[in-house]
């Protein structure tokens, strides 16, 4: 019971599964054999213990061979490292980790519960002294997308299940499930969000367009969930192999300009900020730590992407297949360009607080970079994209809008993928549209604007002084 | 009325532009079902805008035209020539052709050329690897055989332009690099993760720095390639984008280039002491084409071969003033 999950896991797993693993072991070291004979005895080692027999083999940067104990500590470093290196969990935060039920975000979810579990018991350790930090609250968000993507009510069902048994069985403490239809995303008071979603996504005739749609408001859906219930982060299980793909793709769809806002680790140009802790791990690597760990996976839902999306994610697992470290590559490349100011977790006010000093204290302080560029004039209201030469900043003089300037406000990207060319279906798609993207393209993403003009105002308090 | 056509089609058959005459074809571009003579006067006046926008050219410059006998060039050729007479550019336009001297190879495109010599009046330079390097293809192959030839081919194929363009005294190469070619470059670039390239790929006119500038008036012109072609099934504007995304990256206007040199023994651009076509050279100069093709040998590595470079005469690759 008070056994630390790790070790006995991989005792387990070495009697149920070692014989599959070491099968495939073999049949890539054979490969080496032939390559270079020297070096046999020498391959067959952990990389990083140099003591246990290499049971894992990792494409990525250089391909690397790892007992199981090093390849899941290797990899909970990884995530480890973009955590404390990004700011992106303090001790005060309450953590929503959006879980689609695939590999990518499982381990997210594992690793951000592995990640409390560790700080509990500092916190249980250190509860004497009056300076213990608090530990994080975890949460986990499902959107269930099934009114899009019908499937049979039973497959639902049981995919409900496992999800409420794989939260349930995190440890240690109880983590809260919210279960929310992409209809949410349309307020209470309209009945049938159901159907004015299905129109919506019916307006849009490009199928590229109608995903990438459907993933914005997911986006949507995730930060109303995150607002309502308190959360201050919200985590990701996007992995580098899901980066790559995105980068290639948002080149293809003309997205250059925006395209560093979305690929760095934090993302804070949203309400909640968002964060994405598995940006250096391989979707192979998950795969891998999956099944190692028996990780319970959901595949009901898995989405299959087709138009510039799929295309591209085929062409990346090709590149992947004939060089392993290809996707790291691209992420790599795509890292240097230059990210936006809002691509940091912003500093929190709370200067008297002494958690806030505490933490300070126990995170190790890296030197990031500050980010010295300046921020975007507007943001498409549907994609939050930032974009760079806005025509129409002023056309939203009065609070009014209309289609016409709804439309004009967009980025080039969605005016093209997504809004439709009629202007009698483009008025359809507007009298679809959720509340919040309507609030987006009347204010314009507030949050930065404020923040923007933040010395400049005079805040209620400091009004009697 | 057009029975052959289907009633229910026949109001939208007309050219989207001129709304007169049958359209000819589908521009892949913008998707418009236009006539023959709106193609033409659209493509032509885009190329114009194009060159007029980006101030490619100024009046009484000399002007090489790369031309391979494909179709790129033959269009760039005739476009550069209608345009110049029509809006008075003032230019000196000169075609010039690189001639591998690979036996049957050229020789069709060659005569496209000299078509196009007769045809838009234009003169004609063909240089050839023999003039430049003193080698053809045909002894190159004769002497290392069939593996790794491309190598040779490769690199003094990109020098030759440059060099025949130097021979003609001109102030600028054009080439028919069309958009398919440049996003192909855009996302190689993403792929290898060469940042600085990735900055300056889009740039329709590269070299600046260098001893002739070169120039794309196709760049936004469309062509094909296997994941491109995909692409442009599924949308064709995609490649458009693509070039838009490569100009709008947002890279710190401080990443390094690569430091650019120029070549110890022939004057080419070269990021090492001696150029690529010169190490080659050397190599098959000497008697040993492997030089310069793997990875641990090569004249830039190892400073004490130098000595050994004067006792080359034969077949010398000619420097030139750039």
């Amino acid at each position: 019971m008070a056994c630390n999950g790790t070790g006995c896991e991989s005792g387990c797993y070495k009697d149920s599964t070692g014989d599959e693993v070491e099968k495939s072991s073999t049949k890539k070291l054979n490969g080496d054999v032939n390559g270079d004979g020297n070096h046999h005895r020498h391959q067959t080692t952990c990389l990083k213990c140099k003591a246990a027999e290499a049971t894992i083999f990792t494409g990525g940067e250089g391909g690397s061979r790892f007992c199981a104990d090093c390849f899941r500590s290797n990899l909970y470093g990884k995530f480890k490292l973009a955590v404390t290196s990004h700011a992106m969990i303090s001790p005060t935060d309450k953590v929503l980790v959006a879980f689609s039920g695939g590999p990518s975000s499982r381990v997210a979810l594992q690793f951000v519960s592995e990640m409390q579990l560790k700080s509990q018991k500092n916190f249980d350790a250190t509860a004497i002294r009056d300076r213990s930090l608090p530990v994080f609250g975890v949460g986990v968000a499902f959107i269930d997308e099934t009114e899009l993507h019908p499937i049979t009510c039973t497959d639902f069902n049981k995919a409900i299940e496992d999800i409420k048994e794989i939260v349930s069985n995190l440890s240690p403490t109880k983590k809260e499930l919210h279960i929310v239809p992409i209809r949410n995303i349309y307020s209470t008071k309209t009945s049938d969000g159901s159907e004015t979603l299905k129109n919506l996504i019916n307006t849009v005739s490009d199928a590229t367009g109608k995903e990438d749609l459907l993933s914005h408001l997911r986006m949507l859906s995730l930060q109303k969930i995150a607002i309502e219930n308190g959360y201050t982060k919200l985590v990701l299980g996007s992995c580098t192999s899901r980066i790559a793909c995105h980068v290639l793709a948002a080149t293809v769809k003309g997205q250059g300009y925006s395209l560093a806002a979305d690929i760095q680790y934090a993302d804070a140009r949203w309400e909640i900020p968002v964060v994405l802790p598995l940006r250096d791990c391989l979707i192979q690597e998950l795969n891998i730590l999956c099944s190692l760990d028996s990780l319970k996976i959901v595949e009901e839902f898995k989405d299959s992407r087709g138009g510039i999306n799929g295309l591209v994610s085929s062409f990346v697992k090709l590149l992947q297949e004939e060089n392993p470290s290809r996707e790291c590559t691209i992420v790599r490349t795509a890292g240097k360009l230059t990210p936006f100011p809002f691509n940091k977790i912003p500093e929190t006010n709370t200067d008297s607080n002494d958690v806030h000093l505490a933490s300070q204290r126990r995170h190790k302080k890296f030197n990031l970079k500050p980010i010295e560029s300046l921020p975007p004039d507007s943001f498409c209201p549907i994609c939050n994209s930032p974009i760079r030469d806005l025509q129409s900043v002023t056309s939203f003089t009065n609070s009014q809008t209309t289609p016409e300037l709804f439309g004009a406000a967009c980025c080039s990207s969605c005016q093209y993928q997504i809004l439709p060319e009629e202007l009698s279906s483009m008025e359809e798609f507007y009298s679809f549209l959720p509340q919040s993207i309507i609030e987006r393209a009347r204010n314009g993403n507030q949050k930065w604007i404020r923040e923007k003009i933040q010395d400049c105002l005079i805040l209620d308090d400091e009004d009697e002084v | 009325m057009d029975g052959a056509h289907g009633g229910e089609k026949t109001k939208s058959r007309l050219c989207s532009i001129c709304n007169q005459r049958r359209p000819a074809l589908k521009r892949p571009k913008t998707l418009q079902q236009i006539c023959r003579e709106c193609f033409y006067v659209v493509f032509e006046e885009e190329i114009h805008s194009v060159i007029v926008n980006n101030k490619l050219f100024k009046p009484g410059e000399r002007i090489a035209i790369g031309a391979s006998g494909g179709k790129d060039s033959t269009v760039l050729a005739y476009v550069m020539s209608e345009l110049n007479r029509r809006h008075n550019y003032g230019l000196d336009l000169f075609l010039l052709s690189v001639d591998e001297g690979i036996t049957g190879y050229r020789d069709d495109s060659l005569e496209t050329v000299k078509r196009n010599e007769i045809q838009y009046g234009l003169p004609l330079k063909v240089v050839s690897y023999k003039d430049l390097y003193g080698w053809t293809m045909d002894e190159i192959v004769k002497m290392i055989g069939l593996k790794n030839n491309c190598t040779f081919c490769g690199v003094f194929r990109r020098q030759a332009l440059d060099r025949g363009a130097a021979l003609l005294k001109v102030d600028k190469l054009v080439t028919g690099h069309n958009a398919d070619d440049i996003a192909e470059t855009v996302l190689l670039n993403i792929l290898r993760g060469d940042i600085a390239r990735l900055s300056r790929c889009t740039s329709i006119i590269t070299g600046e720095d260098g001893p002739i500038p070169r120039c794309k008036p196709f760049k936004y012109t469309y062509e094909k390639e296997i994941f491109i072609k995909d692409l442009e099934r599924i949308r064709p504007r995609a490649i458009l984008d693509i070039i838009k995304s490569g100009e709008d990256f947002r890279i710190a206007t401080s990443t390094k280039m690569p430091e650019q040199g120029t070549c110890q023994r022939c004057g080419y651009i070269s990021s090492q002491k001696w150029c690529k076509a010169c190490v080659l050279l050397e190599g098959l100069n000497r008697g040993l084409p492997k030089l310069g093709i793997g990875r641990t040998r090569g004249v830039n590595r190892k400073d004490d071969q130098h000595n050994d470079a004067k006792n080359i005469q034969s077949k010398p690759c000619g420097s030139l003033d750039f």
